[in-house]
């Protein structure tokens, strides 16, 4: 029974929005077969498919530049007091720095361009994966930080065997607020200053009107985020978690 | 701690015995060069091979890392290079950890673990062995056989070994000398060479030994009772 809620749930969602669509009616709120109708309108055209690859590219970059970026400087700066001091002025401005203004400033610097879009994607996700990163960092097992110094491991084996495994739950935390924050600024990068992608689909069907294409590029995109959360970062997760789980001694 | 002064000859094994609180583990840290916040001096003697002092420690606790296992643990002392080498797989059969080469130390017991932080220790083949109260909160059973390992390994391939402990009788069977430490400030007030071979030194002996030193009269001798 427990297995069958979400289906349930679903379901509920689904029926409260033809009730809806019913209600309103139209063009304002199309029901979900509409919804459906647009979708596969969308996948035969082969639009969907360009334009949703364009947009995970983009996200893809993106994260993988913000989250290196941010770990390497959230560790530092939760390592290293003077290092926490100098910049921790920094990220107080860049946490509050709204995201439309990254963007419009960074088309304005860098032009129209696909690392301007990137770039102003990450500078916003990089200060939250700081802030993050550095709380984790800052409750490292010093014993074990010590038991590396005494056994002369170089810098890469302490990074990579003492470090990063301690940081884990704080980067997969990290990682998945991103990826859900990351996708949804990419759109907003791609309305403003990008020629294709989902965010750019979007703008073109909101000049039209079109509330049912809009809802068909919206519900892919969620499913295919959901798609990398569970296929991608949670077994990723899992295996660098997976001493925890071992029983103990028999 | 002031004034506190200790030498170990090469292949010498002492003993650090005296109360908690009188500064044997932050003597440790200082020696081992993590703690730097002292005015004073750590000298340690060059290889015979003319290359920088070789070091293990044994901490009070562990300290492996949770992540890795128990084989991972022990390679990752040693150079990249010899990793995958047989020095590794040699050391797990010493000290009669083969089965639990592939289990992460969260499945160990204590005497385990800290079996495994002994194999660690010895296996970067160390110049100065440092020893935190190293078979603390074990049952005696266990604890007196990882002794026994330890003297085992000892007489395969010595080193230069500092054993801090409360535990007399532990002392008197594995180290070669004892210096005992007074609290605030921490100081050596007593020294006490152990004549008797270790491999001698049965329970017997070991209790003849301590009995000994607590009759002795001087003030020093009082702390250990």
């Amino acid at each position: 029974m427990p297995a069958l809620m979400p289906v349930a749930s679903i379901l509920l969602l689904l029926a409260l929005w033809q009730g809806a669509a019913l209600s309103i009616g139209g063009r304002l709120l199309p029901g979900p077969l509409v919804v459906a109708e647009a979708l596969l309108r969308e996948a035969e055209s082969g639009a969907l498919f360009h334009h949703m690859g364009v947009t995970l590219l983009r996200v893809l970059a993106a994260f993988a530049l913000a989250m290196s970026i941010g770990v390497g400087l959230g560790l530092p700066m939760g390592r290293s007091p003077f290092i926490d001091r100098l910049f921790g002025p920094w990220l107080v401005f860049f946490l509050n720095l709204p995201a439309l203004v990254v963007i419009v400033l960074a088309y304005v610097w860098f032009g129209l361009t696909e690392a301007a879009a990137i770039g102003a994607v990450a500078v916003n996700k990089i200060p939250n994966t700081v802030v993050l990163v550095r709380a984790g960092a800052r409750a490292i097992d010093e014993g074990l930080i010590d038991m590396a110094r005494v056994y002369r491991l170089s810098p890469a084996d302490r990074l990579r065997h003492v470090l990063l495994p301690q940081l884990t739950p704080t980067i997969a935390a990290a990682a998945r607020s991103g990826l859900a924050l990351i996708w949804k600024i990419v759109l907003v990068v791609e309305l403003l200053g990008r020629s294709d992608g989902v965010g750019f689909q979007i703008n073109l069907l909101f000049q039209t009107f079109d509330v049912a294409g809009i809802l068909a590029y919206t519900i892919a995109f969620v499913a295919v985020v959901q798609l990398l959360e569970y296929g991608v970062l949670q077994p990723v997760e899992r295996h660098c978690q997976r001493w925890r789980r071992m029983p103990a001694e028999a | 701690m002031r004034g506190l002064t200790l030498s170990a000859a090469a292949g010498e094994v002492v003993a650090l015995v005296g109360p908690s609180g009188c500064g044997k583990t932050t003597a440790l840290g200082i020696v081992a060069g993590l703690d730097h916040d002292f005015d004073g001096m750590v000298e340690v003697g060059p290889r015979q091979d003319g290359g920088p002092a070789r070091l293990g420690y044994v901490f009070q606790e562990p300290r492996l890392l949770p992540w890795r296992t128990v084989r991972q643990n022990l390679a990752l002392v040693l150079p990249r290079a010899q990793r995958r080498g047989p020095a590794v797989d040699a050391m797990l059969d010493a000290l009669e950890l083969s089965p639990f080469a592939d289990r992460f130390p969260t499945q160990l017991s204590l005497g385990m673990a800290r079996r495994v932080a002994l194999a660690r220790a010895f296996l970067v083949e160390p110049d100065l062995l440092l020893m935190d109260e190293p078979f603390v909160s074990l049952d005696e059973p266990t604890a007196l056989r990882l002794r026994t390992l330890l003297s085992q390994l000892l007489d395969r391939r010595p080193a230069t070994v500092l054993l801090v402990t409360h535990n007399l009788r532990e002392a008197l069977a594995l180290a070669d000398r004892l210096l005992l430490l007074a609290p605030s400030p921490g100081r050596v007030v007593a020294e006490v060479p152990v004549t008797v071979p270790r491999a001698a030194r049965d329970d017997a002996t070991v209790e003849a030994l301590r009995r000994d030193l607590l009759s002795r009269p001087e003030p020093a001798f009082r702390l250990l009772a």
